[in-house]
């Protein structure tokens, strides 16, 4: 077990630093670093000064070493259009994306999980093909489009709710729906295949010679088993959620870190940029690697198969 | 008889309602889409880039100096329709060369992994796992960031974010056709590999390949907007689904055709293509869902 847990450790730290790597390669594979920092109408001179003020003009090994050094200890460097440290421009925005993560998974999970089951047990009912006909609907629902629309009927028309912004506590509630919605359909089918699977159980058949209620038998029962995929499957689906975030914070003008990210790349302030890509990608690792210990605690089967 | 425990005798596939006629409203959906894309200069009613001004923001079926607006006009008078048919072309192309690119490149490494194993295995599945763990958007943002927004760069991010998906399914499929006694008496004779790979394991994969690379055609399609609608995949005034429905999210209060209708196509379109995906897996794996 801890030999399973130590070595799923090390694949995320290599997985984090194969990110880390990557992304300082790509700068420096498309060209000049110093010109993604430097505005568009830059002289030469102010550029060839950018680059021995920033160290650009030394060895790559060298500029990569202190670039892991300074991640190693949680540096991210500075915004050169807003002259603060990354972490702090950073830190501002995340609980706003938390908040909206957080209502959406509310959103995905209170929808989708009731309907996933439902779909399993009322499986070729007129309830269930109506459902299953809703969830692939959510599925092939563009966030953006979803938004829009919701903007146009709530905001707009019917004046229910405020179409953008974050000044009142109601201007959550679209958003969130807008990004639940996808992981909706996620979370339905992970607990339609779960139940489906537990169906077909032994102890499900015990508990009908029993004489047990159906009734009983889900809920007392099956559900209990069927929750491993599930939990696991929510670990996937908060990464999932955090990058859907990018898009329906700029749908919203919601001041989380999707937005921060879209400025800074109009803006052309690429130190933000890169901080909150490697934020996400170890946030999306970290998840990952919950899952995966979350999956090996319940069933204890999958350490046996070791990795993938 | 639904809840019932399941017998041990044989029972009908766990199917969805599969009746082949299912799919064929939308396997001609998108066979309309992909016409209408290929002959967009002789069906879209003017060219989509030619500014009207005086016919700014013109609702649906609207006339204006001899050209009718169907879907209305956009914020600088062009034809929302034209607009549509030409996006259209756009999302195919993005979807269908990042799909051919990243599922080739995916097959390949998944069969080279499961065939040779040892480090070779290793290398390529540890970097399958990297890539998968760290969502494809991310990638983008710091691509785009790096070499600035394009048509070409969405098509190279896509592709080298999405083919570890191939490879899993590529390498998982290899591993159980590889020990197959035809393949390995035909490594006997001294087949070579690339002919092992691609006479015997190829054509038995190919399958599973075709099922992964359907539902990602459509989240591709999905992807594409997604990156224009933030303004870091093709350029204006490029007509894109994506780039409309960033624009018709201005106007929602005046002008809500703008957005509408390139969302309903996008839609259509994903959805149609979601449908057939999981038609095909269904027709090829039964137990799959």
């Amino acid at each position: 077990m801890p030999i399973f847990f130590a070595k799923r450790l090390l694949q995320a730290l290599i997985a984090i630093f194969g990110v880390m790597t990557l992304i300082f390669f790509l700068q420096r594979l498309a060209g000049d670093p110093v010109l993604l920092l430097v505005p568009m109408d830059a002289s030469q001179a102010d550029i060839d000064r950018m680059r021995i003020a920033l160290g650009f003009d030394r060895p790559v090994a060298i500029q990569y070493l202190e670039y892991v050094g300074n991640l190693l200890f949680f540096d991210l460097g500075r915004s050169y259009v807003q002259n603060i440290p990354v972490a702090e421009l950073i830190w501002t925005r995340v609980p706003y994306t938390l908040m909206l993560a957080a209502g959406a998974l509310v959103v995905a999970f209170g929808i989708g999980i009731p309907v996933g089951i439902t779909l399993a047990i009322r499986r070729g009912k007129p309830i269930a093909r109506l459902l299953s006909a809703l969830v692939l609907a959510g599925q092939s629902m563009p966030t953006f489009w979803s938004a829009i629309l919701m903007i146009m009927v709530f905001g707009v028309w019917l004046g229910w709710a405020p179409p953008s912004g974050a000044r009142e506590l109601s201007s959550i509630v679209m958003p969130s729906i807008a990004l639940g919605l996808l992981s909706m359909a996620t979370f339905a089918r992970v607990a339609r295949t779960a139940v489906l699977d537990e169906l077909e159980k032994d102890y499900v058949r015990t508990g009908h010679a029993k004489g047990l209620p159906m009734r009983r038998i889900i809920f007392r029962h099956l559900l209990r088993n069927a929750s491993i995929p599930v939990v696991t499957v929510s670990a996937l689906e908060i990464a999932n959620l955090l990058a859907g975030a990018v898009i329906v914070e700029t749908v919203f003008a919601w001041p989380g870190l999707g937005q921060l990210t879209i400025q800074a790349i109009t803006a052309r302030d690429f130190m933000v940029v890169q901080g909150v890509v490697l934020l996400g990608a170890i946030t999306a690792i970290g998840l990952n690697l919950v899952a995966d210990l979350l999956y090996s605690l319940i069933d204890p089967r999958i350490r046996m198969g070791a990795g993938s | 008889m639904n809840a019932q425990p399941q017998s041990a005798t044989p029972t009908k596939p766990a199917r969805s309602s599969n009746i082949p006629w299912a799919a064929l409203p939308f396997l001609i959906i998108v066979i309309a889409m992909v016409l209408l894309a290929i002959a967009a200069p002789l069906v879209a009613p003017v060219d989509p880039n030619t500014q009207n001004l005086l016919a700014r923001l013109k609702a649906p079926g609207t006339v204006s100096r001899g050209v009718t607006y169907i879907l209305g006009s956009d914020e600088l008078g062009r034809d929302v329709l034209s607009r549509l048919i030409y996006g259209a072309r756009i999302s195919l192309f993005v979807a269908f060369s990042s799909v051919l690119l990243s599922g080739t490149l995916g097959s390949i490494l998944g069969m080279i992994a499961a065939f040779y194993r040892g480090w070779v295995e290793i290398v390529i599945m540890r970097l399958v796992d990297i890539v998968l763990s760290v969502p494809a958007i991310l990638f983008a943002i710091i691509t785009v960031a790096v070499m600035g927004p394009g048509l070409v760069n969405v098509v190279i991010v896509l592709a080298l974010t999405r083919w570890p998906r191939y490879a899993r399914v590529a390498y998982g499929q290899t591993l159980s056709v590889a020990n197959m006694p035809y393949v390995r008496l035909s490594h006997f004779m001294g087949a070579s590999w690339l002919r092992l790979l691609g006479r015997h394991v190829l054509p038995n994969i190919a399958g599973s390949l075709a099922v992964v690379a359907t539902l990602e055609f459509g989240l591709m399609v999905l992807f594409e907007a997604g990156l224009s609608f933030l303004g870091l995949g093709v350029q204006p005034p490029t007509a894109s689904w994506g780039a409309m429905l960033s624009t018709g999210r201005n106007y929602v209060a005046t002008a809500w055709w703008i957005a509408t209708f390139p969302g309903l196509a996008l839609f259509l379109l994903v959805l149609s293509i979601n449908l057939i995906g999981d038609h095909v897996r269904d027709r090829l794996d039964p137990k799959a869902r």
